[in-house]
């Protein structure tokens, strides 16, 4: 029974912010999980995924039965598409916190023998995400533009680990497998941080109405 | 509680069925004290011969025909009249003071009692106009009477068209008359029909205004034109009820006129409740 | 994208007697686009289609200040003829008004009155009418029977036939899918999209959805004001003021 559009929509408010939660946590404990060398917390993270796919396909079916319903126009559209845009870049930012994860088990053979901190990086896709996830909450054009901008710093970074890394093949040739699942985990670390721009981008199409990918 | 509601309900609906039984017994009362006492003077005879005898034999053909020439006289002259007015008032002027004033006139002439009508008549068109006693005189004094009636009648039915049929119509570019002459009056024609086929009913049984416009007592020859003089069914009941040598014995004559009088009534009203019946089935499909 | 301007009002001003219905409209209606007025009841969207072929005259008391152009002509000019004006800006109503006349007949009506006498060119072009309302293949067979045995959605569709017998360059349409059933509905939109090419067509309707499906522009109104112009697709997806956006998100009204 379909209720006022408005209750509708707050709704999809909450749950889109509940999954932004739970991604932002995930991001956070393979970082972690790295940091700590802690294979149990990085398995868990690989076998509760399912979670996150669940809520993704909830929140999308959500959005596309107030579509039906509520034919909505304006304000009310521009935030329907852009969250279920944000639903998509959530869950790939979930799969890449997985790909991390995995990652890092692949690496590790012999722990403490190689690493590299990835706790700055790290620090900085989550900060963009929370970040992008506030620019929601609160319509704030200028949080979203700012956090297009900490997307440089990112890609900085993983140039940072490529050149690092690098160093260490020519030091650690026979490390050579390690040390390339090492540095896939700075490539994953900068595709989260291009799914946070794009979760910006959405934002600033809910709020001004421009399309601002691509510019 | 509800079955005194129920209760309350049907006693009233028992009285207003009565008061209509009433009405319709009344009519079969008079329907059946005429026809009782009149249909022994109905014969070939009395509808195609002329009063003999004092009018105590013989037949009423010159009334019969003087009310059917009365009647179209007055037809003639109030059915365009009527209806003309009924299109300016309703159509063409601006509803405010004068028009409420003119139809409060036309209301209060329907009011005028006949008598008077006659007397106007008599001083109008009879000595003034110098018509005489006639049937021009007589028509044009039953056409006023009646004018009223058709020009309500017509009103009601000018009222009764729906105005989005005239905003259709000029809406795409027809004048008001075109609008006027190609669809609001032949929807409101069944209605002013009807209405001037009844008001023509009641001109035809109208004594007093013909009295002294139009009706003689008597005369031997059937009208040629319309300054002659006729005899008239209404005024021939009175002539033979309290003129005539011979009271007693033109009783039933006296009824035979009337139950002709009455059949003719009746049978005009007939016709125009089935003339609107059909023209009413053709616009409403 | 930008074409003639066929009609438009500057200023336009409408009283009743000595309440200001119409405050100041000023709209420019492109030749052949589909233009939609929009607002709640009574804020005079109607009021405002009916100045455009001067229908509201037949009001007694009413009063009117401004420019309301047909091409470059002033139609309230006392120079102009209403007769002639409303054959060129023709107008379909609310509820479909067939004439209690065949279906021949109501088509017939506007081009009799209009002094076509050619019984040959009459037939021509009622079928030609009834062709272009996308009607005639319904009533092919019984053009000489009443109009009133017509379905509600044929009625109207032979009321737009019956306005577009006269060949009139401007549609005005006040509401008229409002009284029938979906299909019909669809139907008549239909026909409007059809139709948007060879006309100028204006449309008042309560229904954003339709206003959001046929027309190319739409306008706002709100006591008798104009409140917003623009492209429907902009109009609908970034609403430049606020009170637009209330309205067409069912805030209010």
């Amino acid at each position: 029974m379909p209720g006022h559009l408005q209750k509708e929509i707050d709704k999809i408010k909450k749950e889109i912010l509940s999954l932004g939660a739970m991604v932002e946590d995930r991001l956070q404990k393979a970082i972690y999980a790295i940091k700590t060398m802690d294979f149990e917390l990085a398995q868990k993270i690989m076998d509760t995924d399912f979670e996150i796919d669940e809520r993704e396909i909830e929140v999308e079916e959500e959005c596309l039965k107030i579509l039906a319903l509520h034919q909505p126009v304006a304000t009310d559209l521009r935030f329907l598409v852009a969250v279920i845009k944000i639903n998509n870049d959530l869950e790939r930012i979930a799969d890449y916190a997985v790909n991390i994860a995995k990652r890092f088990k692949a690496s590790s053979h012999d722990p403490g023998k190689f690493k590299y901190d990835y706790t700055s990086m790290g620090d900085q896709a989550g900060k963009m995400l929370k970040k992008s996830l506030d620019a929601l909450v609160r319509m704030d054009v200028d949080m979203a533009y700012e956090v297009r901008d900490m997307d440089e710093d990112v890609n900085t970074m993983r140039n940072d680990a490529y050149d690092a890394m690098k160093k260490d093949i020519q030091k650690h040739p026979q490390m050579v497998g390690e040390i390339i699942n090492m540095y896939l985990i700075s490539r994953h670390l900068e595709r989260v941080g291009d799914h946070t721009t794009n979760i910006a981008e959405e934002v600033i199409y809910l709020i001004e109405g421009e399309i601002v990918r691509h510019t | 509680m509800i079955k005194k509601r129920l209760f309350t309900q049907k006693i009233w609906f028992l009285c207003l069925k009565i008061a209509v039984l009433i009405n319709g017994a009344a009519l079969a009362v008079i329907l059946y004290f005429i026809l009782s006492r009149g249909w022994r003077a109905i014969s070939w005879e009395f509808l195609t011969q002329a009063p003999r005898d004092s009018m105590t034999a013989g037949g009423i053909l010159p009334c019969i025909v003087g009310t059917i020439c009365l009647c179209l006289v007055t037809i003639l002259v109030a059915l365009p009249i009527g209806v003309a007015s009924a299109i300016y008032l309703n159509e063409y002027a601006t509803q405010g003071k004068l028009v409420r004033v003119i139809r409060l006139g036309i209301n209060n002439l329907a009011g005028v009692p006949s008598i008077v009508f006659g007397l106007f008549g008599l001083a109008f068109f009879c000595i003034v106009l110098k018509m005489g006693v006639s049937v021009a005189a007589g028509g044009l004094t039953l056409g006023i009477m009646t004018l009223p009636v058709i020009i309500g009648a017509s009103e009601e039915a000018l009222k009764s068209v729906p105005n989005t049929y005239r905003e259709a119509s000029l809406a795409m570019g027809a004048t008001k008359w075109q609008t006027i002459r190609r669809v609001v009056l032949p929807v409101a024609f069944p209605g002013i029909i009807t209405g001037s086929i009844l008001g023509l009913s009641r001109a035809a049984g109208e004594t007093a205004p013909i009295m002294y416009t139009g009706a003689v007592f008597f005369t031997p020859d059937l009208p040629t034109s319309i300054f002659d003089e006729v005899m008239a069914l209404p005024y021939h009941i009175y002539v033979l009820a309290t003129a005539g040598t011979n009271i007693e014995a033109t009783r039933h004559l006296q009824y035979g006129t009337a139950l002709v009088l009455i059949v003719l009534v009746l049978g005009m009203n007939l016709f125009a409740i089935i003339l609107r019946s059909k023209m009413r089935k053709k616009l409403r499909i | 994208m930008e074409s003639n301007i066929k009609m438009h009002t500057e200023n336009l001003d409408f009283f009743y007697g000595n309440f200001q219905a119409l405050h100041h409209i000023s709209i420019e209606f492109a030749q052949n686009r589909v233009t939609a007025l929009i607002g709640p009841s009574g804020c005079g969207k109607s009021t405002y289609l009916r100045c455009l072929n001067r229908m509201n005259d037949l009001i007694p008391g009413i009063r009117v200040n401004g420019l309301a152009m047909l091409g470059n002509q002033n139609i309230y000019d006392p120079s102009i003829d209403v007769v002639t004006l409303r054959r060129r800006v023709g107008m379909v109503f609310q509820k479909p008004n067939p004439f209690p006349k065949s279906i021949f007949e109501n088509i017939a009506y506007g081009l009799k009155v209009n002094g076509v006498k050619d019984k040959a060119k009459i037939t021509e072009i009622v079928e030609k009418s009834l062709k272009q309302a996308a009607i005639w293949d319904e009533v092919k067979d019984r053009v000489n029977e009443s109009a009133l045995g017509l379905s509600g959605g044929q009625q109207q569709r032979l009321c737009i036939a019956r306005a577009l017998a006269v060949d009139p360059e401007v549609l005005l349409m006040d509401e008229p899918a409002s009284a029938l059933d979906p299909i019909a509905t669809q139907k008549i939109e239909e026909l409007i999209n059809e139709l948007s090419s060879k006309l100028t067509i204006i449309i008042v309707t309560h229904n954003m959805q339709q206003a959001a499906r046929v027309s190319d522009r739409t306008a706002f109104f709100y006591m008798g004001k104009l409140i917003e112009i623009n492209d429907t697709d902009t109009l609908f997806t970034k609403p430049g003021l606020k009170q637009t956006e209330d309205y067409i998100t069912g805030r209010f009204g």
